[in-house]
This record gives structure tokens, C-alpha cells and sequence, in this order.
């Protein structure tokens, strides 16, 4: 096999497996995203029921209701308007009420999200960034937010 | 006092590595051996004053110096030593001390062990490692000072992160740094081979030791951050595709694919080009990877930095390595001349399919890293791209690359013969097939491709051990010669065999893992019990206990299995009084290699708790195949042809004829 041969070869297979990896990425990307919304969104955009969506906000203070078999029921707000979640099972450790969580699921027909996962994942500052940033948004964020329980400032 | 010592020893650090990123250049170019020999000197001297500087900082800490800032912020004076220590690195500018440390230390490695190394390759392989470590020391000290001060003293820390409190987390950011840094010295090796413009066997030689240490750090790095989120979490999982793992696992999967073409260099003095593209390629993933993980342009648990200005800088650094390293490939590279011939089936051919699918699978999992950052700086529109997406990318070119990963090493140099290497390979086929009816035999039903996934693992793991068995020749030959010769097959050998087995175990963990795991959450009462397949779990109620620097509810469960006391599991939740937050600390029950996870939830306030109980079957060999791969490597580094500054081989008679001194 000539040099040039080898060298065809050579790009033609590297092409073969870019190819079968751009066609994998594009379809994944196609199925298997999530769109972020705040309720705002939600009920701006006019998510459709079904429709798999992250939505995240503040959980409404005095909004957690506990149901038998893992069920809670709570609100999830950014200020503007808010949605009721309903979602089966444990509840993370940092999930409280006036915290910012993101819950992952879908709208149902009554307008109610169904969530199959609740996040509130956090950095040091206890919010997540999509939920800081659409509270930001929407004029609702307040800068103690932002403090860590202990409080404390750093000198400059 | 002792802050400002570290201090000035950061800045004398960064004066010697300016030195060194320009006199040993100079020397190079004007051939002076004084100037070359500079190199040495500071690089040593480097490691002395930022190990003074690093030595300054964890003082700090020990001593709970709350007139530091850092110190102040991340630790408490009620924390156990050992998390004093570890906190030094588990806020920005502790762990980015870490990294120059190691970066410092590398260096020195190469000044005290490179002896062998041509002069000029020495000077410019330590000036290269300077610019970085230049950089960095900007870096630090322009932007993330780890030891400001504070106006006024506080009486008590901020505490650590919880969640960071654990041996595991502890041990995880060197290991991954001693990996992502290691790979510097790659990319030092080929921009220095790019200034030179001279590239040959001898230099993959001398780079392939320090890619295969970093690589094993890397690996082993990976590893326990992954253990670590399964049972600190409290969730059960042990990869989730987060962004952060994402930025260590690109560094590895290049990483990988930058030891195979290095082994085609060294052995064929093929791939020359492709071999330097991957080296920068793989150090500018652990860049990126630094950047993502400490810029806090992402969201997730693992970032303890946000500070846009942070960013910009390690931005800058990004660009100007990244950048300038591509463009000198660009300008330089066609000085190189190629190297040797090979056939599609070949060694060669096997190791650059190895590195297609390799670099392929690094660049998927690097769109879905990116992307959404991209997306959301363009439209504005936030997205997740989560498992799914690198489930459904991933999978299908990590599958081909297993596949052929049994043929490689078997096949001949230039020439292959895949149908006498498939013959060869017939045992392992075989016990893959066994392993596939007997799963579908056991389990009936159930996962379609989980049976085919625990045959490929099988197919792998026997792929490794025909490899030693041909290549010691038992079938052959009697056992007595058989013995002797795998005895004195070289130990790359048996290290890379090892490796490829240490796939195949690390594959079956997760295919019984992702397919087998039970789960189930419940609200248990106390006297209750709560059962999960064979397992029984008895709830004797919980109770308060008080731990150095927070206070825990301990739940108390005793596991039966068939009426039998099989262990008890203790999973708590603790309460950190210094930042006001709660961590579950999960319970593992070590059975074989399978383990039975129980963490709590909420507990309500009639004495019931919520529990989650994971089964999690052969779940352990996930990470005893990383350590396997580690040990191949490290069996492989012992190799001594491969061995970082083995003496020259004795081809030089004058030198073997001097006196001895």
C-alpha cells in the first residue's frame, strides 16, 4: 500500500467515525435536551403538557403539603406567578421552603408540573444559578440571597 | 508573620520561574551551556519556594489563623486535624496553590531525572513548563491571594463546605491535579520538540513515562471523586455527566489516546504529528478543565468559586496556551518529516482506530459540556444536557472501541493477520458467549443489552489474559519453559494487558450496576422493617450522637438476610452548626463485591424516617477495575526501558569505561 493510499485510508475512516459521531450528537441533542423555564416561562411560552421541561423558582414558604406514599405537593414561584409541583419521593437534604430548587419533569393537563426529579443543588451561595439569574430577571432578587447563613464580610 | 512569608516565597517563585522561562531559551538557541544549565537551578529552587509558600499556607490553617481570609472562610477551629489539612485545598486559592505546587514539582522531577535528555530538549522542556507556571503564579497572585489578610481578626471560621468533609473528597483534588498537571509535561515535550523542530523516537521514549504517570493519577483521580459522590451524595449514583466530571474525563479519554500514539511513535516513529497534536490537545483539556471547574461558569456541587474576573484570566491563560501551542503546531509541524509505513491492518492500524474512536468519544462528550454554555452566551436560552445525551453518544463509540480492544495488542507491527489473531482470540470469545447465556439464563428477560454488555466486559477481560497466554506461549510450549517466559515477558507487557482487563472489569461493574440496582424509598416507623430483595432491614429508631463540629441522628438498622444477622447499617444526618446545613452520610454494606446503600431522609416528628435502600450488585468493581488500571500502569512505569530517567542503555563504551568516581 502506497503512502497516499495509507493516507486515504486513513481520512476516510476518521471521516466515517466523525460522521456516525455528528449524526449520534445531533440526534441526542434533538431528544435529550431540557429547556430551562421560570413559571413566568411557562406560562408565557405556553409550554404544552407532556413537554419535558426543567422549572425551577423558590419554593413558596408554608406552600409544602405532605401526602401519604412520599407525595408532596409545594409551590414554586418566581415572584410574577407561581406553579404547584407534585412529586413522589425523597426530597433532598438542602430542599426548604424560600430556597431556590429546580425540579425536573412535565406539565400535566391541570396545569400542575409533575416532577420526576426536584435538584437544589447549590453553590456556597444556597441558590442555584438558573434560579438567580431568572429571579435577576424578573426583578425579584434580593441581595441576601446571595449571603451564606453565617453572613460575614470579606475586607477588601 | 507566617502568611507573609508564604506570600514572598509565591512572588521569589515567580521571579525564578521568569528566569527560567527565558534564559534556558536563549542558551538553546545560542548553544551556551551555562545559560541551558539555569534551567536546572531554578526549577529546583521553584519547588523550593512555592513548597515554602504551600507549607506557610497549611500553617494557616493548622493553626486556625482566622486573620487569613481563606482561612477564615473555609475553616473552623472544632474541625479534626485532618480536615484543617485538606480544607487548604478545598476552596479556589488553596487548590490552585495545590496545583502550582505540583506543577513545581513536575518540573523539578524533570531537572533532577532528566539527565539523559539532550541538553537543548532539557532547557526548552523547562522553559515551556516556566511560561505555565509564570502564568499561573499571575494568576495567583493578581487574582486569587490565598493569603490576604483580613482588618480585623474574627474569634471563629465559616467552617468547610460539609459535603467536603470527608477523607475521600480529601485525597480526590490531588490525585486529579498530580494527573491534569502530569500532562504539562507532554505538552512542554512537544512544544519544546516544536521550537527545535526535531522530533524522533527517543522523544516519545522520554514522554511516554511522564503521560503514563499522569494518566495513572488521572485515572485513579477520576476514580475516587466517583466514589466519593456515591456515597456522600446520597443518591447512590457514581457518574452523573456533570460538567465537572465531564472537564476531568476529557483530559483522560485524550489522555489514553495520547499513550497509544506515543507507543506507535516510539516503536514505528509513525503518528509524529498526531502524536504532538494530541499532546497539547490533552493538556489544553485539563486547562479547559481548570477553567470550567474554577471560573464558576457552571452550576454544580463541586464549585466553590464565582468570580467573573477569575474567569477572564483563566480565559486569557486558555487562549494564550491553547492558542499559541496550536499555532506553533500549525506554523512548525512541516519540518517534521513522517515516519514509517504501516498496513490498515497492523498494530499501528488497531492503536489509530484506538485513538479515532477515543479522541471521537472526547469530542461528543466535549459538545455536550459545552454546548449549553455556548447556547445560553448566543440566545440566552438555558438547557440541561444530561445523562441521555452522553448515554446515548457515548455508548455507541465506547462499544466499537471495546470490541477491538482484544485484537490490538494481539496483532502483529506493519502487517497484521486479523483471522489468525480472531483464532487466537477464541477463548475469549467463547467466554463472552458463555457469559451472555448465562446471564440471559439467570436473569430471563429483562434488559435486552445488558447480557451483551456483560459478554463484551467478559470478552475484554479474556481478550487481556490471551494476550500473556500467546505471548508466554503455555499452549505451546511446557509448562516449565511457558512459566520462565511469562516471567520474563517485559513488564509493559504485563502492565498494559492488565490495564485492558481493568476496562473490562471496570465495564461489567457498570453494566450489573445499571441494570440490576434496586431501589426503594419508604417511611419506616420504628420496629418496623423494611425488605429489598433477599435483604431485610429491621428499624431499632434513631439516635442523637455529637461529632467534633456538628451533631448527628444516627438511624439504626440491622440487616437480615433469611432470618440471619447479616450487619448492622448506621446512616446519619449531620448538622453543621458553623453554616447551618445538613449532610446524609450513607451506610454501606459490603457483600462480595455488591453493596447494600441505605441514607436517610427527612425524619418526621412521630419517630418515622425516610429511607432510601439501594441494591447495588457487583457495584465495587467499578472502581476495583480503575485500580487495576492504575496498577498496570504502575507495573508498566517499572518497566525499565520505560522508567523515568533509566540510566542509558550500555551502548555508550566510553562512558562504561571510565573510573568510577
Amino acid at each position: 500500500m502506497t503512502r497516499k493510499q495509507r493516507r486515504i485510508t486513513l481520512i476516510a475512516a476518521g471521516l466515517g467515525v466523525l460522521a456516525f459521531a455528528a449524526a449520534l450528537v445531533l440526534s441526542a441533542l434533538k431528544d435529550s435536551i431540557v429547556f430551562f423555564n421560570s413559571p413566568t416561562d411557562v406560562l408565557q411560552k405556553h409550554v404544552a403538557a407532556g413537554e419535558r421541561i426543567r422549572l425551577g423558582g423558590l419554593v413558596t414558604p408554608g406552600s409544602l403539603v405532605r401526602g401519604d406514599d412520599l407525595n408532596v405537593q409545594f409551590q414554586l414561584s418566581d415572584g410574577s406567578h407561581a406553579i404547584t409541583v407534585r412529586y413522589q419521593g425523597a426530597l433532598p437534604d438542602l430542599f426548604r421552603e424560600g430556597q431556590g430548587v429546580v425540579a425536573e419533569g412535565a406539565l400535566d393537563q391541570t396545569g400542575a408540573f409533575r416532577a420526576d426529579t426536584v435538584l437544589a443543588k447549590h453553590d456556597e451561595n444556597y441558590m442555584p444559578k438558573e434560579v438567580a439569574d431568572s429571579l435577576k430577571k424578573t426583578g425579584h432578587w434580593k441581595d441576601d440571597y446571595g449571603k451564606s447563613p453565617a453572613g460575614g464580610k470579606r475586607s477588601p | 508573620m507566617i502568611p507573609e512569608i508564604g506570600h514572598y516565597a509565591l512572588v521569589l517563585a515567580l521571579g525564578l520561574a521568569l528566569i527560567q522561562a527565558t534564559a534556558p531559551i536563549v542558551g538553546a538557541r545560542s548553544n551556551d551551556p551555562a545559560l541551558m544549565a539555569v534551567a536546572g537551578t531554578t526549577a529546583v529552587a521553584q519547588l523550593a519556594f512555592v513548597a515554602l509558600s504551600f507549607a506557610a499556607l497549611v500553617t494557616c490553617y493548622v493553626t486556625s489563623d482566622f486573620s487569613v481570609a481563606t482561612t477564615f472562610e473555609n475553616s473552623h477551629s472544632s474541625m479534626p486535624l485532618v480536615y484543617k489539612f485538606t480544607s487548604v485545598w478545598g476552596n479556589h486559592e488553596g487548590s490552585m496553590l495545590l496545583w502550582v505546587l505540583i506543577l513545581a514539582l513536575f518540573g523539578a522531577l524533570v531537572a533532577l531525572f532528566g539527565n539523559n535528555l539532550p541538553a537543548t530538549l532539557k532547557a526548552n522542556v523547562l522553559c515551556v513548563q516556566s511560561w505555565i507556571a509564570a502564568a499561573f503564579f499571575l494568576f495567583i497572585l493578581l487574582t486569587s491571594n490565598p493569603f490576604a489578610r483580613l482588618a480585623e481578626a474574627p474569634l471563629e471560621g465559616r467552617d468547610l463546605n460539609p459535603i467536603l468533609q470527608d477523607l475521600g473528597l480529601a485525597i480526590h483534588p490531588p490525585l486529579l491535579y498530580l494527573g491534569y498537571v502530569g500532562f504539562s509535561i507532554s505538552f512542554s515535550f512537544a512544544i519544546a520538540a516544536l521550537i527545535e523542530g526535531r522530533i524522533d523516537a527517543a522523544w516519545a521514549r522520554w514522554v511516554r513515562p511522564w503521560t503514563l504517570m499522569a494518566w495513572m493519577f488521572l485515572t485513579i483521580g477520576i476514580a475516587m471523586g466517583s466514589y466519593w459522590a456515591y456515597y456522600e451524595l446520597g443518591w447512590g449514583g457514581w457518574w452523573f455527566w456533570d460538567p465537572v466530571e465531564n472537564a476531568s474525563f476529557m483530559p483522560w479519554l485524550a489522555g489514553t489516546a495520547l499513550l497509544h500514539s506515543a507507543l506507535v511513535m516510539e516503536k514505528r516513529n509513525a503518528l509524529k504529528l498526531w502524536t504532538l497534536l494530541l499532546a497539547i490537545l490533552t493538556f489544553s483539556l485539563s486547562l479547559l478543565g481548570t477553567f470550567l471547574v474554577r471560573s464558576g461558569v457552571l452550576t454544580s456541587v463541586h464549585t466553590f468559586a464565582s468570580d467573573p474576573a477569575r474567569g477572564v484570566f483563566i480565559l486569557a491563560i486558555l487562549v494564550l496556551f491553547i492558542g499559541g501551542g496550536l499555532l506553533l503546531f500549525a506554523w512548525r509541524a512541516p519540518l517534521l518529516r513522517q515516519g514509517g509505513l504501516f498496513a490498515p491492518i497492523s498494530r499501528e492500524g488497531a492503536l489509530v482506530l484506538n485513538n479515532l474512536f477515543l479522541t471521537t468519544a472526547c469530542a461528543t462528550v466535549f459538545v455536550g459540556t459545552l454546548y449549553p454554555l455556548a447556547l445560553e452566551a448566543v440566545t440566552g436560552q438555558k438547557i440541561s444536557v444530561g445523562a441521555p445525551f452522553f448515554n446515548a453518544t457515548f455508548a455507541p463509540l465506547f462499544v466499537p472501541l471495546l470490541i477491538a480492544m482484544p485484537f490490538g495488542p494481539l496483532l502483529a507491527w506493519k502487517r497484521g493477520d486479523i483471522l489468525g489473531v480472531a483464532q487466537r482470540l477464541f477463548g475469549a470469545f467463547a467466554l463472552g458467549l458463555a457469559g451472555v447465556a448465562a446471564t440471559f439464563a439467570v436473569t430471563g428477560g429483562g434488559p435486552v443489552l445488558a447480557p451483551f454488555g456483560i459478554g463484551l466486559a467478559l470478552f475484554v477481560i479474556g481478550g487481556a489474559v490471551t494476550d500473556i497466554i500467546e505471548r508466554s506461549g503455555i499452549v505451546q510450549q511446557p509448562m516449565r519453559i511457558a512459566l520462565t517466559r511469562a516471567a520474563g515477558l517485559p513488564r509493559s507487557v504485563w502492565g498494559g494487558a492488565l490495564a485492558h482487563a481493568g476496562i473490562g472489569i471496570t465495564l461489567l461493574g457498570i453494566v450489573c450496576e445499571t441494570n440490576w440496582a434496586a431501589e426503594r424509598i419508604a417511611t419506616v416507623r420504628p420496629r418496623e422493617t423494611v425488605s429489598l430483595g433477599r435483604y431485610d432491614l429491621a428499624f431499632e429508631g434513631v439516635t442523637p450522637r455529637q461529632g467534633p463540629n456538628y451533631s448527628e441522628l444516627v438511624g439504626n438498622f440491622t440487616v437480615y438476610s433469611g432470618g440471619a444477622v447479616v450487619g448492622r447499617l448506621q446512616p446519619s444526618k449531620r448538622s453543621f452548626a458553623a453554616r447551618g446545613n445538613e449532610t446524609s452520610e450513607a451506610a454501606l454494606l459490603t457483600r462480595g463485591f455488591s453493596q447494600l446503600y441505605l441514607s436517610l431522609g427527612e425524619a418526621r416528628p412521630d419517630g418515622a424516617v425516610v429511607v432510601r435502600l439501594y441494591h447495588k450488585p457487583l457495584v465495587l468493581l467499578i472502581w476495583l477495575g480503575t485500580v487495576v488500571m492504575f496498577l498496570g500502569g504502575a507495573l508498566s512505569l517499572s518497566d525499565r526501558r520505560l522508567r523515568v530517567g533509566a540510566p542509558r542503555p550500555a551502548k555508550d563504551k566510553t562512558q562504561a569505561l571510565m573510573p568510577a568516581e
